[in-house]
């Protein structure tokens, strides 16, 4: 009798304890979410409090999920890795529209005016462009076709100043713009042969250059998209030549690279180093020897540090470089599985998603110590609103 | 077309060092699981953790029909040559790397 009446209380308060239904009255400027890529959800984060808001199900396979947000920073878009694109009210913690809109994708990007979706596909290779408002279909651009049975994996997929988005292409060695200024007819300028594999790429923070990283040669290959008509161009060349390649257990990734004054911080393929590069004329200034192979390297938004993490088996280490004198100012291990690093807008903090502990850690910049732990079910990437407001995020 | 690409590889590997094709896959529960994690979060990013793909080829039975455990295993300690697949030997004995190639063929849950 009283656990049949328990059981009743439980039913009737569970509306209550169910706050996805109540909609939050709020700025979303500390706002973020973090992916729990095993179990297909979210959590959205007050980023002020460090506390937990909403937790969104029913993503699909979000192993290897990002996400970029519409411009008045209230929707989430987020790219599943099983061709999954949702857009999550985080307002709400509701799903406010998903689509299954490709077999395996690896992740999109919004246009400069916030109106288009666009998302990387690898199967069917090529991208496809919906619309912000109801991901409606625009535009479906296959890639290049390798064979009988299959087109180009399409990877590097960034927002570009003028309307514009530009995509590398794996199996073939291309950069595509695809124009969407007048989106029932998408203009694509292609350049060949741009190197070997291209697996990754970024747009700096300018929208001006647009660099992709090759697997399979050395360099890297660059676009700038004031002069597209000089073409694409090889880069930093010379950089692995002769040098013994390690194995590489986990792609690095070249999205939020770290740019601080005239030096940009890369990672390198197959190295255990860090490269320095003068972005006024692409030119290797120099090395830094760093704990494993680096993944993410990634500038505070002052330009003051740069975080570093790593490739399996090194993936429980994070380390800082101070960007003046280039060296290796701090270096712990906050635990296996240290996925991603997401800084505060203005940078006094960072969030590092701890997948094999199922946290989420927050540490200030400023002493990088340790403020607080948030639990987070296998958690990978981190996503805050400021992005909202950046080309290439 | 892929099996073409694939075999001299496996042969070449196979001069290297061979995996048993009796070997035992003896392997405790506790590392199994410990293998199963790294299948699904470190392979898996490449090959997609439910492994359907993803830069690296989807790892589902079907696919991998054409090979057996034994080719599977030295493909996985040696890696691909001229592809990003990386050799795990360092991570793996040969008997894991067996029982992985087995829980592929067979399929995970």
């Amino acid at each position: 009798m009283m656990k049949g009446l328990s059981l009743l209380l439980s039913l009737l308060l569970l509306p209550v304890a169910a706050s996805a239904a109540e909609c939050l009255t709020r700025g979303t400027g500390d706002m973020g979410i973090v992916v729990e890529r095993a179990a297909g959800s979210l959590k959205v984060m007050d980023t002020s409090a460090h506390a937990e808001l909403f937790r969104v199900e029913g993503l699909g396979d979000l192993s290897h999920a990002s996400a970029v947000y519409s411009r008045d920073a209230r929707y989430a878009y987020v790219f599943g890795r099983d061709g999954g694109l949702t857009k999550v009210d985080i307002l709400c913690g509701t799903i406010a529209k998903r689509i299954v809109q490709g077999g395996n994708s690896i992740g999109g990007a919004i246009s400069q005016d916030g109106s288009l979706i666009a998302v990387s596909n690898y199967e069917p290779g090529g991208v496809k462009i919906f619309s912000a408002e109801d991901l409606s279909l625009v535009a479906d651009i296959p890639a290049t076709r390798v064979d009988q049975e299959k087109l180009s994996k399409t990877v590097g997929l960034v927002d570009a100043p003028d309307q514009k988005f530009v995509v590398s292409l794996f199996d073939t060695g291309e950069s595509w713009i695809i124009d969407m200024s007048n989106p029932q007819n998408p203009a694509i300028q292609r350049f060949t042969n741009i190197g070997k594999l291209p697996y990754d790429a970024l747009i700096t923070g300018d929208g001006r250059y647009y660099i992709a990283g090759l697997f399979g040669q050395d360099g890297l290959s660059l676009i700038d998209l004031w002069h597209p008509e000089k073409g694409a161009r090889l880069i930093l060349k010379d950089y692995g030549k002769g040098d013994q390649k390690l194995p590489v257990y986990k792609m690095p990734h070249l999205e939020g690279w770290a740019m601080a004054g005239d030096q940009a911080f890369l990672p390198a393929v197959g190295q255990h180093q860090v490269l320095v590069v003068d972005h006024r004329d692409w030119q290797e200034k120099g090395r830094i020897a760093v704990h494993g192979q680096p993944v993410f390297v990634m500038a505070r938004p002052d330009g003051r540090q740069v975080w570093v993490n790593f490739a399996f088996p090194d993936n429980d280490t994070i380390q800082v470089i101070d960007t003046e004198t280039l060296q290796v100012i701090k270096s712990f291990k906050p635990g296996k599985g240290a996925l991603h690093m997401e800084f505060s807008p203005r940078g006094e903090e960072v969030w590092i998603s701890i997948r094999d502990q199922d946290e989420v850690q927050i540490y200030s910049t400023r002493t990088m110590e340790l403020i607080k732990t948030l639990p987070v079910d296998k958690p990978s990437g981190i996503f805050f609103t400021a992005r909202a407001h950046q080309t290439g995020l | 077309m892929h099996r073409l690409l694939f075999l001299p590889i496996v042969g070449a590997a196979l001069s290297l060092g061979p995996v048993s094709s009796v070997a035992s896959p003896e392997v405790p529960p506790q590392r199994q699981a410990e293998l199963i994690h790294l299948l699904k979060h470190d392979c898996g990013s490449c090959h997609g953790m439910r492994l359907e793909g993803g830069l690296g080829p989807a790892l589902k039975p079907n696919r991998l029909q054409n090979w057996s455990p034994e080719q599977l295993a030295v493909t996985i300690l040696y890696g691909r040559p001229g592809t990003p697949m990386p050799p795990w030997r360092p991570f793996l004995t040969d008997s894991e790397a067996f029982w992985l190639a087995q829980q592929l063929k067979q399929g995970l849950q």
